[in-house]
């Protein structure tokens, strides 16, 4: 997985609430056997037309707004399990995304793929939101090892939470998946109790 | 003081705790299908590491798979990869597979129960968000992430953090045609679509006690579109009742065995949530939605709310709706029976004893998709069939269908469809195709009407 520790860049925001990972990433795009290429189908539906053709007055085809980090209004990534979500972000460029509220799911498989979720309150999205809309050139500063956001332009600073072992694992770039596997003698002597 | 069923579930499955992270849980049950499994066994790949426990994992194709001639080769090629990956996969881990003509092949979630794996105060897990089904048993059953389904394979155990605990409470007694349908898309209404996030839901009172286990899975099924993570319902005798005799299911001295633990789960006296909603069985009236997501649900005879939300207006001018509008007589041309939700044997047989000597109206298509072979078998067995048939309904084989429209089953854009699956999502059905969930009476009433009809009131 990707390391993270700090980045100061643009956003792109996304005012809808409840954005589902059927909008992120439409089913009918979920047939790959592989994880790359998933981000050209990023909000596939929302993005372009039935012809095609780039829907302009969708936020990611306005290009007055670039960056890495997503804002979208809240309860982002409700619905579908689908891993192919957080994918599809990452594979379009994006490390960060923040909203008031998250799916569980989707928060799981986007910190397990290096995608950094912040939950913000609802008045601190707006402000965010304000902010981006008025001057969509001005940087946002994602700090993880300190745990805030900075947006210097309007002055202001937003201390977020992260569960200690996963801003762990982001900042060392760490798989559950390694962990599990060095705690298998646990595992086994689980096993063996229960089934005594 | 007293635990909760989920705690006590739980609690037996903790391997290790770590210091102000989450807990290792140990999983009993894997499921797996085509389309969430394909990285995780490359992640496995990549990292030479084996399937740990390939024995407690069992496989099944669902998502993708066409419902017409599935003796023959998938037309669509990136699904025939898929489904080969998954076979290839199977054979190299030693994991037993239910393909395309196996006789219990079917959506994950229905054959899970109907072959006995599932029980109650099991762990169960699955890249697919229904797996919440699987607590009408009395198990914590979740879904997970693709990389979650690695870390399974490669371990039989979860980093996950213990959700905190939400009971709703349903007492009375239902109106007649209110189905476990409208009573899920009702408790969802009134909480909203992330009412649960953080949470794992125990559903209590008269209403639950007195569900069959389909009528349960189907609540259960939809705990995810609150937001929850899962739901659980205490197991009972109706639930003992459900599993012996079942494929998988222990027997003899095993099911005694089993049964002292089962009868051990349900929730303290004394326990006590972190969140307690109650409801009123007679306040619940067949169930539409109205909008882009589960929570978007009405009363059949109810005006669509108003809203000055930017996302509820689209929302409505994505369905083609206006608020105040009543959705009672809404012309509509397509319905669907099948999903995880509502593909079961009791589904069709509601639907079947409704339809009897009816018609369909001449502008509706109606697809009836059995959940699984087994119910395929058992809707011929009991000349279900014909019924549907006489009707002008098309039977379908098994998969999840025009709930997800991955395969060719897609209604088209513009269209209405009244839908027993679980997701009224933009283009969940196809690319601008407009869902209106509903009970599989709901649905066969629509059907036969042309419109949408409130069966309490016919």
């Amino acid at each position: 997985m990707e390391k993270f520790t700090r980045l100061e860049q643009t956003a792109i925001p996304l005012e809808i609430e409840n954005v589902d990972t059927d909008q992120i990433i439409p089913a009918r795009f979920l047939k790959a056997t592989d994880r790359e290429g998933f981000g050209e189908n990023l909000f596939r539906d929302w993005r372009y037309d039935k012809n095609n053709n780039p829907i302009a007055d969708f936020v990611l085809n306005n290009p007055t707004f670039a960056g890495p980090i997503l804002v979208a209004g809240n309860n982002f990534g409700c619905g579908s399990s689908r891993e192919h979500a957080a994918w599809a972000l990452t594979d379009y460029g994006f490390k960060v995304v923040i909203s008031s509220f998250f799916a569980d799911i989707f928060k799981g498989n986007a910190l397990n793929n290096g995608l950094l979720p912040i939950q913000v309150s609802d008045s601190q999205l707006q402000t965010i939101f304000e902010a981006i809309n008025e001057n969509p050139n001005c940087e946002l500063i994602v700090d993880l090892v300190s745990q805030y956001i900075e947006i210097p332009s309007i002055d202001i600073h937003i201390d977020f939470e992260i569960n200690s072992y996963k801003k762990t694992c982001l900042i060392n770039g760490y798989d559950d998946i390694d962990y599990l596997i060095n705690n298998k003698h646990k595992i086994e002597e689980f096993e063996r109790k229960r089934n005594a | 003081m007293g635990k909760t069923l989920f705690d006590k579930v739980w609690d037996n499955h903790v391997v290790d705790q770590l210091e102000d992270g989450p807990d290792i849980l140990y999983i009993d049950k894997h499921l797996i299908h085509e389309v969430t499994s394909p990285q995780a066994f490359s992640a496995l790949n990549d990292k030479d590491i084996p399937v740990f426990r390939p024995q407690q994992i069992v496989a099944t194709v669902d998502h993708n798979v066409p419902t017409l001639n599935q003796h023959l080769p998938i037309k669509d090629v990136l699904s025939r990869n898929q489904v080969a990956k998954l076979r290839k996969n199977c054979e190299e881990h030693d994991i037993e597979l239910y393909d395309l003509g196996h006789p219990y092949q079917g959506i994950v979630h229905v054959i899970g129960p109907e072959l006995g794996i599932t029980q109650p105060g099991m762990t169960m897990v699955c890249g697919d968000s229904h797996t919440s089904t699987h607590g009408a048993f009395g198990s914590i059953a979740f879904g997970i992430g693709t990389s979650q389904v690695a870390q399974v394979f490669a371990s039989q155990c979860l980093l996950v953090s213990k959700p905190k605990s939400m009971r709703i409470t349903v007492d009375g007694e239902l109106k007649k045609g209110v189905h476990p349908k409208d009573v899920i898309l009702y408790i969802i209404a009134q909480l909203g679509t992330d009412s649960g996030t953080g949470y794992f839901v125990e559903y209590a009172g008269e209403v639950f006690e007195n569900m069959t286990m389909e009528g349960r899975m189907t609540v259960c099924n939809m705990s995810i579109e609150m937001g929850a993570r899962g739901g659980m319902i205490a197991p009972d005798q109706t639930t003992y009742d459900y599993i012996e005799g079942r494929e998988f299911a222990p027997s003899q001295a095993e099911w005694q065995q089993k049964l002292k633990y089962w009868k051990s789960l349900p929730s303290d006296p004394d326990a006590s949530f972190n969140k307690e909603y109650s409801f009123d069985a007679a306040d619940i009236s067949p169930m539409i939605t109205y909008g882009t997501n589960p929570g978007m649900g009405i009363g059949i005879q109810e005006q669509i709310p108003s809203s000055q939300n930017e996302s509820f207006q689209k929302s409505l001018e994505y369905m083609g709706f206006n608020q105040g509008d009543t959705l009672n007589n809404l012309p509509i041309n397509y319905v669907f029976i099948g999903s995880c939700t509502n593909s079961r044997i009791e589904d069709f047989r509601v639907a079947s004893a409704y339809i009897k000597g009816k018609k369909k109206a001449e502008n509706i298509n109606a697809l009836i998709v059995p959940g699984s072979q087994q119910v395929a078998k058992q809707i011929q067995d009991e000349g279900l069939d014909i019924i549907f048939e006489e009707a002008g309904f098309m039977i379908r084989q098994p998969g999840c269908s025009a709930c997800l429209a991955m395969n060719d089953d897609k209604i088209p854009a513009g269209e209405y469809c009244v839908s027993t699956s679980n997701r009224n999502f933009e283009g969940r059905q196809g690319p601008g195709a407009r869902t209106i969930l509903a009970s599989p009476l709901t649905a066969v009433a629509a059907a036969i009407e042309g419109k949408i009809v409130d069966i309490t009131q016919l």
